[in-house]
């Protein structure tokens, strides 16, 4: 006879790769900050132009959407990981350069990455200590990036800046909203990558920090 | 029309020919929330705009 009672040693496993789950992630995504923030620093640094920008941005989408799924379980997957941020980064470095040339733009910009960084660590706290899960809000969330982005195209055209802030409003929260999603997908199961899920959490952030950055931009003009 | 609005638009477009059938099937796949638990989600993104109207505030407040 075992001594061993199964269901306990599996949960307790089970327990354990989720554990494990969270500090690799985090891990990752505080690496994968920092490497954007230098990458951002130097794009920067060397007043690289907003079509440059959009490059990045559509490698890093293409990344993303073509070469992370098939080397997210290899030792590639750091590689694409760490590239996709780097680009990131490097597209950001415009937006940031002219809000700091902006009256104020030191305040906006720092007001900005706090302001985040509050948010982010408020939400993944509320969703990790209270294992709630969000799994419900999937489809609302989906939905909801599609009308903002049709909203988007459109205001590419139209130009209405009170457009442009309700927008950014939305996908603030919006974001926010994914913060919990990811996070209980983390928690309750879902998705047991630490790879993709930096991925989602960075791509959260990163929306959370440019749109408060237009809106901040906004309320100080 | 610049070319940046150009590449811009085709960036929203290729994204929403990606998040299309994603989208489509998260709404058939994910689990029906139950009124509390939406109640719960409405009160964080009450606190999240909150939160965002004190900075907006706090920022167009200063004196530059």
């Amino acid at each position: 006879m075992s001594l061993q009672n199964p269901t306990v040693t599996g949960r307790s496993e089970s327990l354990l790769a989720t554990n494990q789950l969270i500090r690799n992630t985090y891990l990752m995504l505080s690496l994968t900050l920092v490497w954007s923030a230098a990458m951002a620093g130097v794009a920067m640094w060397l007043r690289v132009p907003n079509m440059i920008s959009l490059v990045a941005m559509f490698g890093s989408m293409a990344l993303i959407w073509f070469v992370l799924p098939r080397t997210a379980n290899s030792s590639a997957g750091l590689l694409t990981v760490f590239a996709i941020t780097g680009l990131m980064g490097l597209g950001l470095g415009p937006t940031i350069n002219y809000y700091l040339h902006m009256e104020g733009g030191d305040q906006i910009v720092m007001t900005a990455l706090g302001g985040t960084g509050a948010i982010f660590l408020a939400l993944s706290a509320y969703a990790l200590t209270t294992r709630r899960d969000f799994s419900f809000m999937g489809g609302f969330l989906m939905v909801g990036l599609i009308v903002v982005l049709l909203a988007m195209l459109g205001n590419l055209f139209f130009h209405l800046p009170a457009l442009s802030m309700a927008l950014s409003a939305a996908v603030i929260l919006l974001m926010s909203g994914f913060i919990l999603f990811d996070t209980s997908r983390m928690v309750n199961g879902g998705e047991d990558n630490y790879l993709v899920m930096t991925v989602s959490l960075y791509l959260n952030i990163y929306n959370i920090f440019v749109s408060l950055l237009n809106l901040l931009g906004a309320s100080r003009d | 029309m610049d070319w940046m609005k150009i590449m811009s638009a085709i960036f929203i477009v290729v994204m929403l020919v990606f998040l299309w059938p994603r989208a489509g099937h998260m709404l058939r796949e994910s689990r029906k929330g139950s009124s509390s638990e939406w109640l719960v989600v409405v009160l964080i993104l009450f606190g999240v705009a909150g939160f965002v109207a004190f900075l907006m505030h706090g920022i167009s407040a200063k004196p530059i």
